[in-house]
């Protein structure tokens, strides 16, 4: 299978990615389109204590042996940025 | 004497559930073990086929559960080896008459005699799944380098775990090295990474399994198949031995992490 750029990826490597996300869905009982609810939500209860740069805020699940961690980085709007609005 | 219930099972179907419990249940009596094979597939004998004692059953395991016979009376020995017994599952019944405690019940009163006694169990997660991990001390679960096998093998693995049955121990089997080397079949370091379990063993794809499949006669018995050498170090392993994993991936210095990593991985 060739990928867009026309680089060959080896079909084991596209296994493991892939398996990496089923196997986290799977286990956390989370359908994959929730991660996007989940996100907007965070960021509405966070923005109302403090300003968030919503563009950049992530929150992904990883894996850690077989337990799952809910891992959220979200940056913060800088007092400098809130004072030029 | 107390022995161990070691179950085999997998989730998906086909992917070598009745030929490990054949093997490993064979290769542990070559060592001298009591060992008693139970098929727990009821509906879908094949243990006995592959085992190569299909003419000699009269009862089975609903028999022994219903008591229309003695537990001794349902244990066709196998005449090749000193103590190698199965235990038939009944064809033309469904896995509604056998419950877990039943065979939890079945397995101690086999513990009492024997070393070892090995479930083969039905593929999926229902009550034949249920029944064969009940009576269990251990659980081998038993996956396929392949997408479908080991998301089935991480939601048994989670089920293991959750019947408090953990933690399970996995062989990989059907393992061809030469696609594993083109980057085209997942790796053993893969598969764990992903599944976060220890490795008991890996058995390579092998056409010797079918030959000797066709005459009942466990490739455990064959010196020269790979396969069959496969089966024996597991069967070592799970007595006890430690017996290092051969190289099939042909990865210079893949066996070196491999070791490392069933270290560190605990036990
Ligand atoms: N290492 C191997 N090399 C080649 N063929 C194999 C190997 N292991 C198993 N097979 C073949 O795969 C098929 C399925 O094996 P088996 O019946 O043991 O699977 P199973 O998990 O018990 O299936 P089921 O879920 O139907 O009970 C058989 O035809 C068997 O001969
Ligand atoms: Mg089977």
């Amino acid at each position: 299978m060739r990928s867009l750029f026309g680089r060959k990826e080896k079909s084991a490597s596209a296994a493991k990615e892939r398996l990496k996300l089923v196997l986290i869905h799977d286990r956390t009982d989370l359908p994959p389109g929730m991660m996007e609810d989940l996100r907007d939500e965070l960021i509405e209860v966070i923005s109302r204590h403090i300003d968030v740069d919503r563009e950049m805020v992530s929150i992904e699940i990883a894996q850690d042996g077989r337990n799952q961690r809910l891992v959220a980085d979200i940056p913060l709007q800088t007092p400098k940025r809130r004072r030029s609005r | 004497m107390s022995g161990k219930v070691i179950t085999i099972t997998s989730g998906k179907g086909g992917v070598g559930k009745t030929t490990a419990a054949a093997n490993i249940g064979a290769a542990l009596a070559m060592q001298g073990y009591k060992v008693t094979c139970i098929d727990a597939d009821i509906g879908l004998r094949n243990l006995d086929v592959i085992l190569g004692l299909e003419n000699r059953i009269v009862y089975d395991l609903v028999d022994i559960i219903e008591g229309r016979c003695r537990l001794r009376q349902a244990m066709i020995r196998d005449k090749r080896l000193p103590e190698l017994y199965l235990i038939p599952a009944a064809q033309t019944r469904d896995k509604s008459a056998v419950s877990p405690s039943d065979m939890a019940r079945l397995g101690d009163e086999l513990k009492a005699e024997m070393d070892y006694v090995i479930v083969d169990s039905p593929a999926g997660i229902e009550r034949g799944f249920r029944n064969a991990i009940a009576p269990a001390d251990q659980v081998v679960i038993i996956t396929n380098p392949e997408v479908s096998a080991v998301r089935d093998a991480d939601r048994i693995i989670g089920l293991v775990e959750a019947e408090e049955k953990g933690p399970a121990t996995l062989i990989i089997n059907r393992i061809n090295a030469q696609m594993v080397q083109r980057g085209e079949m997942l790796g053993a370091e893969d598969i764990l990474e992903l599944l976060a379990v220890d490795l008991i063993g890996m058995v390579p794809e092998d056409s010797n399994v079918i030959v000797s499949s066709n005459r009942g006669m466990p490739v455990a018995f064959d010196d020269k198949s790979k396969a069959g050498e496969a089966f024996r170090n597991i069967a070592k392993r799970l007595a006890g031995e430690e017996v290092p994993f051969m190289d099939l991936d042909a990865t210079p210095g893949l066996m070196d992490r491999l070791s490392r990593f069933m270290r560190s991985g605990g036990n």
